[in-house]
């Protein structure tokens, strides 16, 4: 029902461009876990190694404590969540649904059922007579989920399964993709470039750039303390500082040496890292904090993104004294 | 000049069906020859031709070649058009090439390559060498078809069914030649009338069994006769039948 995924030392070339670059992942039975970068950072290239799509050029990819070297995807106990869902048009959802099943040698009947049982998971119960194209983008991605969980695999792909939905709809997605793993258990290896949809459901994080992993770990972590600038700034807006032998623009910081990173939630009038008086350039109300833009007055080349919270006046040109309650130094 | 091009129109159609109104018409002749005057209507020319044996096994032996011809056409065009639409082969623009080729070498010379070949081979000549014949004809025809069929969409659910365990045969029947039922039962159907109108290849590739068309050649060496218009008539009505349906079966659906 479920199993563990091994990356191990995996290299990809497509003719002279590196898409791997000696990539190792562990992934735990049942774990879900988000690949997430910008395109071109290889985390499709990665789930198509383990789903069978690809051979890696180097290294070895197990699935379940099993090497999959030469083994085709239909073979492997992994299934596949599209991107543009790759719906059978000339089925009906029920026989798209059981069609795995059909191809397993499983009888009708047993099979229908079990269709009707995994729309029922999806929430589409009782329509397992329609046609994929009378059906809303969000409902053919709940089919195309159901059909490639009817099979029971050990581990399930995802390929931006959500990318095609617009914003409303994919968060509520996936929440429901996120109560669908915790029911069915299954390991979940989710391909997407949307930080936020990353952190709504994800156990853990892998953050891909450039055919490598950058920094891996559970939302909160890779959020509040990368382990590199560009997950720094993938994961989210932050404030970038050079620091040098404990100085900075803003004066003395008793911080070690390099850039000196902070979200702008961290800023506040409180804070034990003091980053001095600094001029309000423009502010806006953003419904949950009050954004603005800051200048400190000791570097005027700089500028600050600072969320404030919602009940903060601030007005142009005030002179605030702030400081950050969390830093990272990368 | 709305009305000069109403006239146009009613010209052009009156030039293509005029000798097919004709020739109907002159089927129902109540005399020897299928001239004017019009002598009266009768339906003794059918009767004369419904009754006659050699154009009766004729008519079956068309329609036998024509189905079997155009099935064997049609998967291995079907089946070439996926390879070359879905694998990256070396060569394969060429490969592509080849396979059109045909389409443009006249029957004449077609059936006579066929025709030496045979001879050389020493295979007798018979229904089955006609259907080789026919399937040449057609093959570039399906395949063509085909090959401009297959699109992205069919590949990613290709690629999904692999995924959930179909072999490539399962693949193939369940996912791509369903997808794709619209220009298959097309490309059948267009077959299926070229090889039934088809006299060349049939006329050289034939000796005791012979097909429909070559069974109305000789019948109009003896003269002619409003016996040869009924068949002619019963042979447009069929290729009409098939292109109807083909418009209603496919066509209509696909939209």
């Amino acid at each position: 029902m479920t199993a563990g995924v091994s990356v191990r030392g995996v290299s990809q070339r497509y003719g002279g461009a590196l898409a791997l670059d000696d990539v190792s992942l562990e992934i735990m039975a049942g774990e879900f876990v988000v690949l997430l970068g910008p395109s071109g950072c290889g985390k499709t290239t990665l789930l198509n190694l383990i789903g069978g799509f690809a051979e890696p050029t180097r290294g070895q990819v197990l699935i379940g404590g099993k090497d999959m070297a030469g083994v085709a995807p239909k073979e492997r106990p992994t299934t596949t969540v599209f991107q543009d869902y790759a719906l059978f048009p000339h089925m009906s959802l029920a026989e798209n649904v059981g069609f795995g099943l059909r191809m397993r040698g499983v009888a009708k009947a047993e099979r229908m059922a079990r269709a009707e049982e995994m729309l029922a998971l999806v929430g589409l119960d009782g329509r397992g007579d329609r046609r994929p194209h009378e059906l809303s983008g969000g409902q053919r991605q709940r089919v195309a989920l159901a059909r490639a969980l009817a099979v029971s695999p050990d581990v399930l792909l995802l390929d931006e399964p959500l990318g095609a939905l617009d914003l409303k709809l994919r968060r509520a997605m996936q929440d429901e993709l996120k109560a669908i793993q915790r029911r069915v258990g299954t390991t979940f290896v989710h391909v997407t470039h949307d930080q936020e949809e990353a952190m709504g459901i994800a156990d853990r994080i892998v953050v891909m750039n450039g055919g490598k992993i950058e920094d891996q770990g559970p939302p909160r972590e890779v959020y509040m303390r990368p382990k590199s600038l560009f997950a720094a700034g993938f994961m989210g807006e932050v404030n970038r500082i050079k620091v040098k032998g404990g100085v900075s623009a803003l004066g003395m910081m008793a911080v070690p040496d390099g850039v000196l990173c902070i979200r702008p939630e961290a800023i506040s009038t409180a804070g034990a890292l003091r980053l001095g008086p600094c001029r309000v350039r423009d502010a806006a109300f953003f419904g949950g904090y009050v954004r603005a833009h800051v200048v400190p007055v000791a570097a005027p080349d700089m500028v600050l993104v600072v969320h404030l919270p919602q009940g903060a006046e601030v007005a142009e040109g005030q002179v605030l004294d702030l400081g950050a309650s969390a830093h990272v130094v990368l | 000049m709305r009305v000069l091009g109403w006239i146009y129109m009613a010209l052009a159609y009156v030039f293509v069906f005029l000798p097919v109104a004709v020739l109907v018409a002159f089927s129902f002749q109540d005399g020897r020859l299928p001239v004017p005057p019009f002598q009266g209507f009768s339906l003794r020319w059918y009767e004369k031709v419904l009754g006659n044996d050699d154009l009766m096994a004729a008519l079956g032996n068309s329609f036998l070649v024509a189905v079997v011809s155009s099935a064997i056409a049609l998967v291995l065009g079907f089946l070439a058009a996926h390879a070359l639409a879905r694998v990256r082969l070396p060569g394969s623009v060429l490969m592509r090439g080849v396979l059109i080729a045909p389409m443009t070498v006249s029957y004449l010379i077609i059936a006579l390559g066929l025709l030496t070949m045979f001879g050389a081979a020493g295979v007798k000549l018979s229904l089955w060498t006609v259907g080789a014949g026919h399937v040449v004809i057609n093959l570039p025809l399906c395949f063509a078809i085909c090959f401009a069929a297959m699109g992205d969409q069919q590949r990613s659910a290709e690629r999904a069914a692999r995924d959930l365990g179909a072999a490539e045969w399962q693949v193939l029947w369940h996912i791509s030649a369903p997808m794709l039922a619209a220009p298959l039962a097309a490309a059948f159907f267009l077959s299926v009338t070229f090889s039934w109108d088809e006299f060349i290849i049939a006329f050289l590739l034939t000796r005791f069994d012979v097909t429909l068309p070559v069974e109305i050649w000789s019948m109009l060496r003896s003269g002619l006769s409003p016996a040869t218009n009924a068949v002619g008539s019963l042979v447009f009505l069929v290729s009409v039948t098939l292109v109807v349906a083909l418009e209603l079966l496919v066509f209509r659906r696909a939209k």
